[in-house]
């Protein structure tokens, strides 16, 4: 038992800062137009979300062959289905009938997602049906329309791949790099063994604010400190008010990046330092105090990639909308950032264990997750606050601090991509 | 007691058993945001205290094969769960600050 250690500064590259390591980041401080221009949601969404990978889910929903969900993306205009055909083939297509645009898989609102398993998929409409792989295999009345091959009426398939068991969507017409290149070395080294982690938790929130404001919120760990002082007695000590809290380690590479920080999890602390329920619980902000069987012995590959000490989680931020959070006890996160508008988004989180072994485990859980949303709505207040001073326009340019490395990546990352659309276009 | 809800053994928190035996998130974040600090202040100063035992109590049965007063007796602690944050930190039934964000627990793995 001990208390906790007073902040830590950790060691910089050689240039001095993270930020300037990346000197095409440059220092000055940044705009953030583009988290409150409509038009630049509509150049974000044809130039990064209508390019760009974008996890739609993981393979354990869809356990069985015929197995199905649908996913709504807004910012893409449409619904998808995602399906595990007879052969087993993870495919995507648009749920759109092709006989006269009705969706095609919805149950009793056609707005909401639904998930299910089936033999094919028949409209709700007429009747045409489908089967698991796209074909076109019924016509009701097929004589009386005109010249009709079913082979040119498929479903509209959309660029569907795989990685480590998660789902990944593209909606170019040809992507220009695999999913293997666009996820790069720094993310496809993570050999993770997400399928052992089957006890799945789903969050989702309906939030007003720029997906970016929100992205940037859970991508920097300079905020906790002040805006989680509450509830977290360590935070809530002189030291942290006083001095904040330091990141050990970032990394970017392309559009991506990771985040690293000290761990603060197992109940090694004094016990003034946990609220009274996470002692009795053994559990936290941090997840379950006792160490998963995944992360005995080595940790997975491709995680702590700064290779520190006293490592106490990474939060990979997978380009656009998709961030992992690894955690020291063997649990992992996923947050994904669906814009539905310039000033609006859904935010998702999923939280997955491995399946409790007994009823102290999943009480752990059940309080691991509780603690998630005690935070995730402090910072969604915020949120919305922080929208409305940037769509005040009072300021231009805001100052980012070393801390703050991720925010502007991402924001130089947003404006190259857009920036590259916007040639692209003009090049004809 | 014929109608009790709880094992015996843990009988003294019967009269909280009909109000906060509640088995998804959903219902007990609407409880909590319906409930009285005082209320939740008496759930809470009964239970808490009874927390370790009532845990000792369900390991003895598999997770996923609960008689259904020990499940009950799960649902009160998952309640526990929910009351602690307002009793513990925020002093008050929700959480500061939160404007008109809300989530919602779409998917909950329950035994």
């Amino acid at each position: 038992m001990q208390s906790p250690k007073p902040p830590k500064q950790y060691p910089k590259p050689p240039e001095g800062t993270w930020t300037e390591h990346y000197p095409e980041l440059g220092t000055a401080p940044v705009s953030y137009e583009s988290c409150i221009s409509p038009e630049f949601y509509q150049l974000e969404r044809e130039a990064i979300f209508k390019r760009a990978w974008l996890n739609v889910g993981r393979i354990e929903q869809l356990r069985r062959r015929g197995s199905f969900f649908t996913k709504n993306l807004a910012v893409a205009s449409t619904s998808l289905i995602v399906v595990r055909g007879t052969d087993d083939k993870i495919r995507a297509f648009h749920n759109v009938c092709r006989h006269r645009g009705n969706k095609l898989v919805w149950t009793d609102h056609p707005g909401e997602e639904t998930s299910g398993t089936c033999r094919q998929f028949a409209c709700k409409y007429h009747g045409w049906r489908y089967e698991l792989d796209g074909r076109l295999s019924y016509i009701l009345q097929e004589g009386e329309f005109f010249g009709i091959d079913k082979a040119d009426y498929g479903l509209v398939p959309v660029h569907c791949d795989v990685w480590k068991g998660f789902i990944f969507v593209n909606f170019a017409k040809e992507p220009k790099q695999t999913l293997t290149e666009f996820l790069g070395p720094m993310i496809t080294a993570i050999d993770y063994p997400f399928e052992k982690l089957t006890e799945r938790y789903y969050y989702r929130g309906d939030i007003r604010s720029n997906w970016k404001v929100f992205l940037d919120a859970f991508q920097e760990f300079y905020h906790p400190p002040i805006l989680h002082g509450h509830q977290n007695p360590v935070m809530r000590g002189a030291d942290y008010q006083e001095q904040g809290f330091y990141t050990m380690h970032f990394q970017a590479e392309g559009p991506h990046r990771v985040g690293s920080t000290s761990g603060g999890a197992g109940g090694q602390l004094v016990p003034e330092f946990y609220n009274p329920i996470e002692r009795v619980m053994r559990s936290g902000l941090f997840g379950p105090w006792d160490v998963s069987e995944i992360v005995t012995g080595q940790l997975p590959p491709g995680l702590n990639p700064g290779n520190k000490k006293r490592w106490g989680l990474d939060s990979f931020q997978i380009f656009p909308n998709f961030a992992i959070v690894f955690w020291e006890t063997g649990w992992y996160l996923t947050y994904h950032y669906w814009p539905t508008a310039h000033d609006r988004l859904l935010f998702e989180a999923n939280a997955y264990f491995t399946p409790p072994r007994s009823v102290r485990e999943h009480l752990a859980q059940q309080l691991g997750i509780a603690t998630i949303k005690e935070y995730a709505l402090q910072d969604c207040g915020t949120l919305e606050a922080t929208q409305m001073g940037l769509e005040s326009r009072a300021i231009s340019a805001f100052p980012l601090g070393d801390q703050e490395f991720m925010c502007r990546h991402l924001n130089k990352v947003v404006d190259d991509w857009v920036r590259d659309y916007q040639r692209s276009r003009a090049d004809g | 007691m014929a109608d009790a809800l709880l094992p015996p053994e843990f009988s003294d928190l019967e009269p909280f058993a009909k109000t906060w035996c509640l088995a998804s998130e959903p219902e007990r974040y609407a409880k909590r945001l319906a409930s009285t600090m005082e209320e939740m202040q008496a759930f809470y100063d009964a239970i808490f205290p009874r927390a370790e035992a009532a845990i000792a109590y369900l390991d003895t049965f598999p997770l996923h094969d609960l008689p259904d007063d020990a499940r009950r007796l799960m649902h009160l602690l998952y309640s526990l769960i929910m009351v602690s944050f307002p009793i513990e930190i925020w002093k008050q039934p929700c959480i500061p600050d939160t404007g008109t964000a809300s989530f919602e627990l779409k998917i909950e793995p329950i035994p």
